[in-house]
């Protein structure tokens, strides 16, 4: 088979390894959500049994924790195979001799994934499942960046004649934004790991207060008013200053996209493709920070910090795209006032 | 008396020194054998004259509303009330599930690890009983006789207790734990039924008790002496009340906790 830059069934197929990256991000968050992370307690097996021959009945019928679990599984299994078989296409098919190393780092990634989420399971480590947690949106962003530059939107970004000129701190700040996103998601992944979602059980004060104290008297009262069918283990000092270092993060990326937007309009016009698509950035992020408020105000219902996860998985993609995608436009920028020149009106460019 | 005459006349009729060693040896362990006899007197008299604690756990203040618990399908048709059970209290204030020990009068003293093992069962989608205590390095057997399958996973917080997380299937076999440290509240789990948890505290000495639903408690053949004793209960706080056991009978001792 002959190598090419343009293949659109590997293009799609990459879109479609995405998509079920961004499915098993959802399903490891509903793990989560729902304390089923040790719901299985052994790995590769569940249960004795060769993971893809465990019975439905005990699969479907037995309990939540273990549905959600071996499902997280199954889907992560799924996933490594897809992605092998990008790998392995990619390499084949793909004349790009750094896309196919990004497969190649991707395949890597995968599979050093499942033997985290194993060892998180047989090693009793929380670490270890943040550390999953972390790589996974990593991930995500890698297999989106391989099927973003397969895809027709990158070929015509990078074969255009023009540029934009932007301001000169919108890229910047959108690098910023999206690595302070990283951040964000290793510090809830953190929070989610050691339960600690409801350390602060109030918003947007923190116990009443703008910042709460976290003495050992108050730490032993706070503990004994938390009522939960979960009995979440007893907070610690370090867990709300992880919870508030969580709120502060959310507050500074707000701001850095709220100004990405805005520095956006001032080098393109106000209706060009990258001002819009900044511009629902940050309607996405704001978007994440209401079901940030809402999974304290819903006492951390399953399902909405599940969508606080995969929303947060969505920003990070979404943002280091923009990222991305605006680089071959900046780095042809000659000009000033560069979008009437370079992208007509209703350009599909980056749509 | 008449021996040790003997003897010394016995050994002041010879002429060398190694008789009279031999004598003082020899009588040095007849006062040692006598020593330890007595000291064994003195232990078996401990043993005969130590009291009991007894008491009621009361507790003041309207407790929140019992939470709702999800139960899946499966639990729900077994499951008594799918209700947390934060506090389970009576009509008169009664405070069930509040853990009572010792806290201090016992330093130095070491007892014997109990041979019969500690039993936790898993009855209904709920571990029973909710609050116990058992020894350090006796074992905890952990049983279920639900007609599905439970994940066990005790979580220790102490280091030395080491985490474990075991499946165990219907009416199978009695799952072993032994914990090495002492660690007040030591948590079961059951990740496949996030509401079920037992919590075990593990303790150096056997002097403690659990309150029952009258909220009364008995800590029984604690030796004469004056003590420190504690009640924590998991929500309600915790209160410690000094006693002195009698060499026999029961010294009383009320605890007062109050709704959070």
């Amino acid at each position: 088979m002959a190598r090419t830059t343009r293949n659109p069934a590997l293009a799609a197929f990459a879109v479609f390894t995405a998509i079920s990256t961004f499915f098993l991000i959802t399903v490891g968050g509903l793990v989560t959500s729902h304390g089923a992370g040790m719901a299985v307690p052994d790995w590769p097996t569940t249960y004795g049994y060769n993971m893809f021959a465990f019975p439905f009945s005990m699969w479907l019928f037995t309990g939540d924790g273990i549905f959600f679990e071996h499902s997280h599984r199954l889907v992560a299994s799924a996933v490594g195979f897809f992605t092998t078989i990008l790998a392995v296409w990619l390499w084949i098919n793909e004349e790009r001799r750094w896309l196919r190393w990004l497969g190649v780092i991707a395949f890597l990634a995968v599979c050093f994934q499942g033997l985290l989420g194993g060892l998180r399971v047989t090693l009793y480590k929380d670490e270890i499942g943040i550390f999953h947690a972390t790589l996974a949106q990593l991930f995500f962003l890698l297999v989106a960046a391989i099927a973003f530059f397969l895809s027709k939107t990158w070929q015509r970004l990078t074969a255009r004649s023009g540029s934009i000129e932007f301001h000169r701190y919108f890229r910047p700040a959108l690098l910023s934004a999206s690595v302070l996103i990283i951040l964000q998601l290793a510090l809830g992944a953190s929070m989610r790991h050691q339960h600690a979602g409801l350390a602060v059980p109030d918003f947007p004060l923190a116990y009443g207060k703008v910042w709460p104290p976290t003495d050992p008297a108050f730490l032993e009262e706070a503990n004994r008013k938390r009522h939960d069918h979960r009995d979440f283990h007893p907070i610690t000092a370090g867990q709300i200053h992880l919870h508030m270092t969580h709120r502060l993060t959310a507050c500074a990326i707000l701001l850095l996209i709220g100004a990405c937007a805005v520095l956006s309009r001032k080098a393109a016009n106000a209706n060009s493709t990258v001002a819009k698509l900044t511009a629902a950035w940050f309607g996405l992020i704001l978007l994440q920070a209401l079901l940030g408020a809402y999974t304290v105000w819903s006492n951390k219902a399953a399902d909405i910090a599940t969508a606080h996860v995969a929303v947060g998985a969505l920003s990070l993609v979404f943002g280091s795209l923009l990222y991305i995608g605006t680089a071959p436009l900046a780095a042809r920028a000659t000009v000033r006032d560069p979008i009437a020149a370079s992208i007509p009106e209703g350009s599909p460019a980056l749509g | 008396m008449k021996n040790f005459t003997n003897n010394l006349r016995l050994i002041l009729s010879g002429d060398n020194l190694l008789p009279i060693l031999n004598f003082f040896t020899l009588e040095i362990m007849k006062l040692n054998r006598r020593f330890m006899a007595f000291a064994a007197l003195v232990a078996s008299l401990q043993l005969v004259s130590a009291g009991d604690v007894t008491g009621k756990i009361t507790l003041k203040g309207t407790p929140p509303p019992e939470k709702d618990i999800p139960v899946d399908p499966a639990c729900g048709k077994i499951h008594p009330t799918k209700k947390t059970r934060l506090y389970v209290v009576g009509s008169g204030g009664e405070l069930a599930d509040t853990f009572i020990y010792v806290k201090d009068g016992l330093t130095g003293k070491t007892f014997p690890v109990p041979e019969k093992g500690h039993l936790i069962d898993q009855v209904g989608c709920e571990y029973t009983p909710y609050v116990s205590g058992a020894m350090a390095n006796q074992k905890i057997l952990v049983r279920n006789s639900d007609p599905l399958l439970h994940n066990v996973h005790p979580i220790p917080t102490v280091a030395g207790n080491k985490e474990a997380n075991i499946a165990q299937m219907p009416k199978s076999k009695d799952l072993e734990f032994t914990f090495a440290k002492e660690e007040p509240f030591l948590r079961f789990k059951c990740d496949v039924h996030p509401w079920m948890f037992s919590y075990v505290s593990i303790m150096n000495h056997p002097f403690y008790a659990t309150s029952g639903k009258d909220g009364t408690f008995k800590i029984t053949g604690l030796p004469a002496g004056k003590y420190t004793i504690e009640a924590n209960h998991r929500k309600a706080g915790k209160q410690t009340v000094e006693v002195e056991v009698p060499e026999s009978g029961s010294k009383e001792a009320n605890f007062t906790l109050e709704a959070k």
